[in-house]
């Protein structure tokens, strides 16, 4: 059984191997560039000057630190569970390459292209938090425990979020089909009808990546590196690799969901070559606001983070999948759906400024703890 | 009566280990957490990893040579901790020092304070979760004080600059000139720490109601410094027993209300402010020439038989010196009061109940030095 790949009959196994090489090859030249120039911001943020003595610019660090990390030593504590620990890493970072499959970088040019696309993204990108347990079990470290059950909990909560604010979208688009939603976008990006779907899309993917704000799981100053801590060399490189595919993923995603992929503003008459500058550029804005929010914004702490999703961005989401309803159905124009979107942006807006500046209270559970302690 | 059921269930408090190897301990602290869940049970602090038997080595040294360690017990404010142990050395000995030596003095510990609280709002924004950028916002501004330090004491933190009767030498002749251009400096770095923190709602939704302690309880832990006052006391050395010039000089004790992280950040953000006005007013009043040393000072240092205990306002709190001597060239005895010691005291108290990140923060909000709580 043939295939056609390059305009070339390949046959179909060959083709697989091809393509899958083709991701992994291409995501961790990405992941390497996408590291490089987190230093980079950072620095600039932080008015420092990042690296830079490593080839032009610095560009060759990652490279440099990937070699380092090659040869260093690869430890296991003594008391940690074998087959947990060094399973650990491959499960956080085999989902996230999966998920390359189904990404659209150009028109009728993604790996593959699945009619429960977007499904196959939502579930496959979930499936690394197992690994992210086994390693905060396996490392027989009490941060490393923390850290884990820490990600366990932070990921239940922040993936319905995620997957109702893109259940969102796939209504109106009427399809689970990547392609077919970016096709759509041709003249109008699907963030101008959604635009909370996509503000409540952006807060949970940062929960998701574990990314600051959301940091919790590995918050440096309190759980030292959470489920990672006791792992080093090749194994730690590979959940630092997963973790950068796993944003660029995620902005690829959104990118194509809400921005309107390689589709908008220019059709997709244009030349391959342009259709992933277009990507690239929509994804790397994405990417460069989390970089941005990492260099400004504090961590959360557990309860508020668990708050922050059940309380208000769960809500919220099912009032805007209520209202995608009732428009599909009565057949009302999509103004209403951008109209209400903003109105969403704002009381996210304002509820989340007011849940911040709450009055001081000391909380009951833990006047109670006091007076046991006591 | 439990069912054997139900005790299945029953959880067992985790014991974590916090520090003397950890990013958020600020230095070799130690304590061990008991913990719920997220929430702490317990705090045992351990003490004593810095310990070097600094205040018993002064005792078999020259009082002159004691100034440099009275430099390593506080690293981030020497000025300060200098000052309390020289002042002590002039009262035994009866020294007079120079107006211009006093202004000088006034001047350089107050911008040893507004480089220490600078250090503070790095390390704090650290421990809340920033990545790196408070860190290094306030080392860009301490940095510009730490030249300045340099320039006028050779070194840049430990500077054994102040002497028994005044100062090892004179300041530079651009002295006035270079005092502003920091100011000017440090003025647009409390601007860019209160865009950071203040108006962050993370930040504020992270510190407010955090790590409560009542003014009450503050005072019996002997607490001091910005910590006594974030719950709402005035008690300030400066104001309540006024040592240099500080009584000629007119600026206004901060205080907070609610006793919490957040107010013990922001009674620091505005005691800046203050500091940069003290710093002010000392410029326009200090002369620009005059002897900084009295005129007959003994190559030998003696002073009479006698004790005596010096406190001045340190960065972190009320900083010490309890001196005494039988008559010879060295001390009988010397005792710091540590604010940091006394302030920590309080840890218990502030973080139990609250979650893990919250101890962190509160650790944090002490603003402690290990070399001072351990000398």
């Amino acid at each position: 059984m043939n295939t056609d790949l390059f305009g070339l009959q390949v046959n179909v196994w060959a083709d697989a191997a091809l393509r899958l090489q083709l991701i992994v090859v291409f995501m961790t030249v990405v992941v390497m560039g996408l590291i490089w120039a987190e230093r980079r911001i950072l620095g600039r943020f932080q008015q420092r000057i990042g690296p830079q003595k490593t080839g032009p610019f610095g560009l060759l660090q990652s490279l440099a630190d990937a070699v380092k990390l090659v040869g260093k030593e690869d430890l296991r504590p003594k008391n940690a569970d074998p087959w947990t620990f060094e399973l650990a890493p491959f499960l956080v970072f085999i989902p996230i390459f999966m998920g390359f499959v189904i990404v659209p970088f150009l028109v009728g040019w993604n790996i593959k292209v699945l009619e429960l696309g977007l499904l196959y993204f939502v579930a496959i990108s979930s499936v690394n938090i197992v690994g992210w347990v086994m390693a905060g079990w396996g490392s027989d470290n009490r941060y490393a425990m923390i850290g884990g059950l820490r990600a366990a909990a932070q990921s239940i909560s922040y993936e319905l979020p995620l997957v109702l604010s893109l259940l969102s979208v796939a209504m109106v688009a009427g399809t689970l089909n990547l392609d077919e939603i970016v096709r759509q976008q041709g003249s109008v990006p699907y963030i101008v009808w959604q635009p909370m779907a996509f503000a409540i899309f952006f807060i949970a993917a940062l929960a998701e990546l574990n990314r600051a704000p959301f940091d919790i799981p590995v918050g440096e100053s309190e759980v030292v590196g959470g489920p990672f801590v006791e792992y080093s060399g090749i194994r730690w490189s590979m959940f630092m690799l997963a973790e950068y595919a796993g944003l660029l993923i995620m902005a690829v995603v959104g990118a194509s969901v809400f921005l309107g992929g390689y589709a908008w503003p220019l059709g997709e008459e244009l030349g391959l070559g342009w259709q992933v500058v277009l990507v690239g550029a929509k994804a790397s804005l994405i990417i460069f606001a989390v970089f941005w929010i990492r260099a400004s914004l504090p961590r959360l702490r557990i309860d508020q983070l668990m708050g922050y999703s059940w309380k208000i961005l769960l809500p919220l989401v099912l009032v805007q999948i209520l209202v995608n309803g009732l428009v599909l159905v009565y057949g009302w124009s999509e103004a209403i759906l951008g109209v209400v979107g903003l109105a969403g942006v704002v009381a996210l807006v304002s509820i989340t400024g007011r849940a911040a500046n709450r009055p001081r209270q000391i909380p009951a559970r833990a006047a109670a703890l006091k007076g046991e302690a006591a | 009566m439990v069912t054997e059921r139900a005790r299945e269930f029953d959880t067992q408090d985790l014991l974590i280990n916090v520090g003397p190897q950890h990013p958020s301990t600020h230095g070799v602290f130690r304590m061990v957490l008991e913990i719920d869940g997220e929430l702490v049970k317990d705090v045992i602090p351990y003490i004593g990893y810095l310990h070097r038997g600094a205040e018993k080595l002064c005792e078999t040294m020259d009082y002159r040579q004691g100034i440099g360690f009275m430099d390593r017990t506080e690293y981030l404010a020497a000025f300060n901790a200098e000052l309390s142990y020289v002042m002590a050395v002039e009262a035994l000995a009866g020294l007079e020092v120079p107006e211009r030596a006093q202004w000088i003095r006034m001047i350089l510990c107050e911008l040893n304070r507004i480089s220490s609280h600078f250090m503070f709002m790095g390390a704090f924004g650290v421990d809340t979760g920033v990545m790196g950028t408070p860190f290094i916002y306030g080392w860009r501004e301490r940095e510009g004080i730490i030249d300045l330090f340099e320039e006028i004491s050779g070194d840049r933190m430990m500077y054994a600059y102040f002497r028994p009767g005044g100062l090892a030498w004179d300041v530079t002749t651009n002295f006035k000139a270079r005092v502003r251009e920091v100011l000017k400096s440090i003025t647009q770095g409390i601007k860019d720490f209160d865009g950071l923190f203040t108006e962050n709602e993370i930040f504020v939704a992270r510190t407010k109601g955090v790590g409560y302690i009542s003014a009450e309880d503050a005072i019996d832990y002997g607490m001091s410094g910005p910590s006594l006052r974030a719950s709402g006391v005035p008690m300030d050395v400066r104001q309540d027993e006024p040592y240099l010039k500080y009584a000629e000089i007119d600026f206004k004790v901060i205080t907070g209300e609610h006793g919490d992280v957040f107010d013990r950040y922001y009674c620091r953000l505005q005691e800046l402010r203050e500091s940069v006005k003290i710093i002010e007013q000392c410029l326009a009043k200090m002369p620009d020439t005059g002897p900084i040393m009295p005129e007959k000072m003994p190559r030998m240092l003696r002073t009479p038989p006698g004790e005596v205990y010096i406190r001045t306002e340190a960065p972190r709190g009320e900083y010490g010196v309890y001196l005494v001597s039988n008559g010879g060239n060295r001390p009988y005895r010397l005792k710091v009061r540590s604010a940091c010691l006394s302030n920590l005291q309080a840890l218990k108290q502030m973080s139990v109940g609250q979650y893990v990140a919250d101890a962190i923060l509160v650790l944090g909000s002490i603003d402690i030095v290990l070399s001072e709580v351990d000398r």
